[in-house]
């Protein structure tokens, strides 16, 4: 282990290096293009120097918050689904497929209908309860009795109750007459992110993420399994206490920023594990950044392809993750 | 050979579904946003109602009721198929992807086609049709694997997650379109029965015609299929013929169904498991317990959809999605 420790640390530095270039490099990338392409000079001058002209002002205002929302949702999302499936030993688990956003969704449509009043910090909290309850709702109907966490029954579990829930939803939508206000929360993507919402979420991931990796050594023992972790003497009760807290606090948080988000929780820790490895002291931050990139990517493709409308963002990323899914589940489904 | 008795209790519950239907349908003529009186309903038939009452009671009313009881049928017929072809009681055409796959074909044709307001209407089912068959055979070359065969719960899985991700092309592909064309697709997608009109239903009804003496005709083969592979062939049925010939059907009906509706699932899933419970397992005896029962769940969600919330309603298929989905969990926690 000593040996070949080394020389992996080195190649994961260099390795964490190029993904952070990489998400610098579509930082500025979803910058410079959009409904209106931006020179790169003004982004530079919006970004480092207190000069304003009319470009200037689209970039801090519009352009910038919504930029950096991508970011933070992108690797909280990977980040969650990453220790989503560490911790259910499910290479199929994600926020979007397992309820959770379903969960939160739910809660902003009972928010609105019954508790028109709460403001945004409000109804932030609102999606993290619902977040809570369709996660709690999936693990308790995806686990039997025989082999815990099933990876396809968890996941058929969790298309089931994420169906259930988003019908739910609409009905009290539409029952409530408030479908509107939710479908302008949760279809609205990423698209008119203000800093006042900046400055409540970026908080919140800071510390999600932050926990996270405080756990992260306990996380790689509980991946291995649950005989290994209770015998190295790891509670392993609290700690998977904890990391579902991280991942609702997470989840919640990016579903009540930019709605509904499948499959980069998924994809994302999958490409983070290819490049360095099982090890989640490495995957979660190689997860975070590489979701970060992902988000970006995705987000300037719906700015673009069809200007000057706008493509969801959710909708672009569920095509891209469904070659992933296909390919993860036919490999999934040989061990049950 | 099948007991007399099991034949005369399936007669019964065929005649006792029949009423079950007309009953449902009469309480849903009476019921609506427009306001059409149960004791006005029988001189409105007579011809002795007022224009407002007539217009809603044939033009409104009739063809909507008329439209759920035959896609309710068609993608029952549809999910039993499945179920017995794939031997998985979780099948169901809007689970495992073919709705999905109807629906990216039918939204292309209404971006990208000029629409011709008659010729349309009867274009629709088939290129529904084609739209579907292609995510099925999709579906299955993903989840069939040689040796192995179909692996059930493999098969939901993957057409679960393809489903998620047609659902995604199709938000891709309205995203450009004018609102007009996106507000119609996204509805369909919630499968709020768009088709409610006498042409709809003219549309739909030769589908329905053909496909469905076909598949009830081949019930024994269903029979035979759902022991296993080796067993079909023991007996000396032409496997793959009969299953492609079956599945085939299962497709086109279920896009003709929602090509009228939108998408719907959930009756197709819940309509067989109903009619085995009451006559059992054989095919003969069951599939015309199915699409009646289909029928029926897909009118009586669409009767409480259109009048919880007025004026728009909520959409069929959310309610048979919610009546539908703990369903499903019920039956994925049993197994």
């Amino acid at each position: 282990m000593k040996l070949t420790g080394r020389p992996r640390r080195a190649a994961f530095g260099w390795t964490m290096a190029a993904g952070l270039a990489v998400m610098a490099v579509m930082f500025a990338v979803s910058l410079v293009f959009g409904a209106k392409d931006v020179p790169l000079r003004d982004v530079w001058l919006a970004l480092f120097s207190g000069e304003t002209n009319e470009q200037i002002l689209v970039i801090r205002e519009i352009r910038l918050p919504r930029e950096l929302a991508a970011m933070v949702v992108g690797a909280a999302l990977a980040a969650a689904g990453a220790i989503m499936q560490g911790m259910t030993r499910n290479p199929l688990a994600d926020p979007g497929l397992l309820g959770i956003t379903a969960g939160a969704n739910l809660a902003l449509a009972v928010g609105f209908a019954f508790f028109p009043a709460l403001g945004y910090f409000g109804m932030t909290v609102a999606g993290w309860i619902g977040a809570a309850l369709g996660m709690l709702l999936v693990l308790g109907l995806g686990a039997s009795r025989r082999d815990g966490w099933s990876p396809l029954r968890l996941v058929l579990a969790g298309a089931a109750v994420t169906f259930f829930l988003y019908a739910l939803a609409e009905a009290i939508g539409i029952a409530f007459k408030v479908m509107k206000d939710v479908s302008m929360w949760t279809a609205g993507g990423i698209m008119g992110t203000t800093w006042r919402q900046l400055a409540v979420v970026v908080p919140v991931v800071a510390a999600g993420l932050t926990v996270a990796f405080l756990y992260a050594r306990q996380l790689t023992v509980l991946s291995l399994s649950e005989e290994v972790a209770a015998g190295l003497g790891q509670r392993t009760v609290l700690v998977k206490a904890a990391l579902s807290a991280v991942v609702i606090l997470l989840a919640g948080v990016s579903v009540a920023l930019v709605g509904s988000m499948a499959f980069i929780g998924l994809m994302v820790p999958h490409i983070a594990r290819a490049l360095v490895g099982t090890d989640y002291r490495r995957v979660l931050p190689m997860a975070a950044v590489a979701g970060a990139s992902l988000l970006l990517l995705a987000d300037t493709l719906a700015r673009t392809i069809s200007k000057p409308y706008e493509t969801p963002t959710a909708a672009i990323i569920a095509v891209l993750g469904i070659p992933f899914f296909l390919i993860i589940a036919r490999r999934g489904g040989q061990r049950s | 050979m099948i007991p007399k008795a099991l034949l005369r209790k399936q007669r019964l519950w065929l005649f006792g579904l029949l009423g079950l239907i007309a009953a449902t349908a009469v309480i849903s003529m009476g019921l609506g946003y427009a306001s059409l009186s149960f004791d006005r309903l029988i001189p409105t038939f007579l011809g002795q109602g007022t224009f407002k009452e007539e217009f809603v009671l044939f033009s409104i009313r009739m063809p909507r009721i008329a439209i759920t009881l035959l896609a309710g049928m068609a993608l029952a017929l549809s999910g039993a198929i499945l179920q017995g072809v794939s031997r998985n009681e979780l099948a169901d055409p809007g689970i495992i992807g073919i709705n999905a796959g109807a629906g990216v074909a039918v939204t292309l044709y209404y971006l990208f086609f000029p629409i011709d307001a008659g010729l349309f209407l009867y274009l629709v089912p088939a290129i529904a049709f084609a739209g579907a068959l292609a995510a099925a055979i999709l579906i299955y070359l993903a989840a069939f694997r040689r040796g192995s065969g179909l692996h059930p719960l493999r098969l939901v899985l993957i057409g679960a997650g393809s489903s998620i991700a047609l659902n995604g092309l199709m938000i891709v592909l309205i995203s450009a379109a004018e609102p007009q064309k996106a507000d119609f697709i996204s509805k369909w997608r919630a499968g709020s029965v768009w088709g409610a009109d006498w042409p709809f239903i003219l549309a739909l009804l030769p589908w329905l015609i053909v496909l469905v003496p076909f598949v009830l005709y081949r019930a024994h083969r269903l029979n035979v299929l759902e022991l296993g592979e080796s067993e079909a062939i023991g007996i000396g049925v032409p496997i793959t013929r009969e299953r492609a010939a079956l599945l085939l059907a299962a497709v086109a009906l279920a896009a003709a169904a929602v090509s009228m509706t939108g998408s719907i699932a959930f009756v197709g899933l819940m309509a067989p498991h109903i009619a085995k419970r009451l006559v059992g397992p054989r095919h003969q005896l069951s599939l015309p317990i199915s699409v009646l029962v289909g029928g029926w769940l897909l009118l009586v969600a669409d009767t409480i959809g259109r009048n919880v919330a007025e004026p728009e309603g909520i959409a069929a298929g959310t309610m048979a999605a919610l009546i539908g989905a703990p369903y499903f969990l019920y039956l994925l926690i049993r197994r």
